[in-house]
């Protein structure tokens, strides 16, 4: 089978870039500078990223459609302001992950963004669950993301502004005579935005990006600025085997929900009532070493206690970084930890996340 | 001048007298990107023809890098383990990997030149 290709695949190979396959899309890991240097054009100037395999849900409908959603996300959507963006989860009965996605409400309805590897399955559960056979992804759209400190003065200067948006809002802006969408988000720890432009238009707007003096980054670098941020990544740090409790990502359940009805919901309030066994925490190796997914993790006693779900070298904190899963009582900041890579056992410590920590400007206004 | 030879794993080995010098090729850098970590052998250790003898680790991923030759290894390159990004700048230079007494000179014979080697190269990542 022949790997989808985005709108900007031309423009990634004219830059370099070299590809992966990832969720059937061939998509660009790195262009030609390199993934560090992408990594600190993100921290210290901007960087866009393409994003177009995400998949694009929008929803049509009033008070019943937020009603019928509160049934399969666990996410107060009642009180969720026209325009504004929450990071929620499609969840099995048994409380462990589908996917982590984000949902905004619009004024007639909600956008979901899926992962690209989720997007069809997530589709059919949705499309089930609200009984209604004829949704589709949205694939007229593209999806891009551009993140950094330069980020919002670079987009102000072609969509006049967008810079008043706070965090985790958006709204309807124009380009080159047409309406996108756009939100104050991302997956960097950096303030940013994300596009979603029509796939013919999308190739205008990033050449304009481009030339503003923003700079195309692949997806090795949005996996190493994700993890210095301390947010996950599907398939990896959370699946189907791990609850949003275990992952740590209890705040992203709306206390209101707790005992309602979504899937999942039993074993979610289970698991607030009476603690986990596991617990995903930051790791930071006491070396150079760096201790990728799958590494065991070992108490002083050499007991088996967990695993590694990402780890990498984070260019910016300038050391290995690592996430993972523990048992329950060495999930305490500070606590050493052993990690085994090529045969030795290294010493860690569980520390807080994230690694890197910047914050989220503030627009002025709810535009 | 030296003889240079080049391994299917992407090390080069310059040899002069009974010592090797060792390192990973400017093609290999290529291929791994950033390096971020490297791990070197022992001094005074022997390692064998094809064994591993260190490890590079770029952001996405470990590998293992294999000595060309057996021998004992006489020196290591620190500088690299304490800036990695070394390795990407000059990787057929002031970048080697450690140096070793060679055990048998024969073994360089299945080595490759550097004509043969960059067609090895261009052949396998195409």
């Amino acid at each position: 089978m022949n790997a989808n290709k985005t709108q900007l695949y031309n423009l990634h190979k004219s830059k370099g870039a070299r590809f992966v396959k990832f969720a059937g899309y061939e998509m660009p890991i790195q262009y030609s500078s390199g993934i560090i240097t992408e990594h600190n054009l993100t921290r210290t100037k901007s960087g866009i990223f393409d994003v177009s395999h995400m998949g694009q849900l929008f929803l049509k409908g009033g008070d019943d459609l937020t009603e019928k959603l509160q049934h399969i996300f666990p996410t107060d959507l009642k009180t969720l302001n026209i325009n504004q963006s929450k990071y929620s989860f499609l969840l099995k009965e048994n409380g462990g992950i589908y996917d982590d996605l984000i949902l905004t409400k619009l004024k007639d309805g909600f956008m979901i963004i899926l992962n690209a590897a989720c997007k069809h399955n997530d589709l059919k559960i949705i499309k089930s669950m609200l009984k209604d056979d004829s949704l589709k992804l949205n694939e007229d759209v593209s999806l891009i993301a551009i993140q950094g400190p330069e980020a919002k003065d670079i987009l102000e200067k072609i969509i006049k502004n967008v810079s008043k948006l706070n965090f985790m809002y958006g709204n309807d802006f124009d380009f080159d005579n047409e309406k996108i969408f756009i939100t104050r988000s991302g997956y960097t720890g950096e303030d940013g935005f994300e596009i979603s432009i029509s796939n013919q238009k999308v190739n205008n707007l990033v050449d304009e990006l481009l030339d503003l003096g923003s700079n195309l980054i692949g997806l090795g670098a949005r996996d190493t600025l994700r993890l210095e941020a301390g947010l996950c990544l599907y398939g990896h740090d959370i699946n189907e085997e791990t609850s949003p409790i275990e992952a740590n990502l209890k705040w992203a359940i709306s206390k209101n929900r707790v005992n309602e009805n979504f899937p999942g919901a039993e074993k979610i309030k289970s698991q607030l009532n009476d603690g986990v066994k596991k617990l995903r925490v930051g790791i930071k190796p006491n070396s150079k070493i760096i201790a990728r997914e799958f590494t065991k993790i070992f108490d002083k006693s050499n007991n088996e206690i967990g695993t590694i779900t990402s780890g990498t070298f984070g260019p910016s904190v300038k050391a290995p970084i690592a996430m993972g899963y523990v048992s329950n009582e060495f999930s305490k900041n500070d606590t050493e930890i052993f990690l085994e890579v090529r045969g030795k056992k290294i010493s860690a410590n569980v520390c807080k996340l994230p690694f890197y920590k910047k914050n989220y400007v503030k627009g002025s206004i709810n535009a | 001048m030296p003889e240079v030879k080049y391994s299917k794993e992407h090390e080069w080995i310059k040899v002069e007298g009974d010592i090797a010098t060792i390192g990973i090729t400017q093609h290999a850098t290529e291929m791994l990107g950033d390096i971020v970590f490297a791990e070197l052998p022992e001094k005074g250790s022997s390692v064998t023809k094809d064994g591993t003898a260190g490890v590079v680790e770029s952001t996405k991923a470990a590998s293992d890098v294999y000595t060309p030759v057996s021998g004992e290894i006489t020196d290591t390159n620190q500088s690299i383990v304490d800036d990695p990004s070394k390795i990407n700048q000059d990787p057929e230079g002031t970048a080697w990997f450690f140096k070793l007494k060679l055990k048998d000179k024969s073994e360089m014979d299945s080595l490759m030149n550097k004509v043969e080697y960059d067609k090895f190269a261009k052949e396998t990542s195409a």
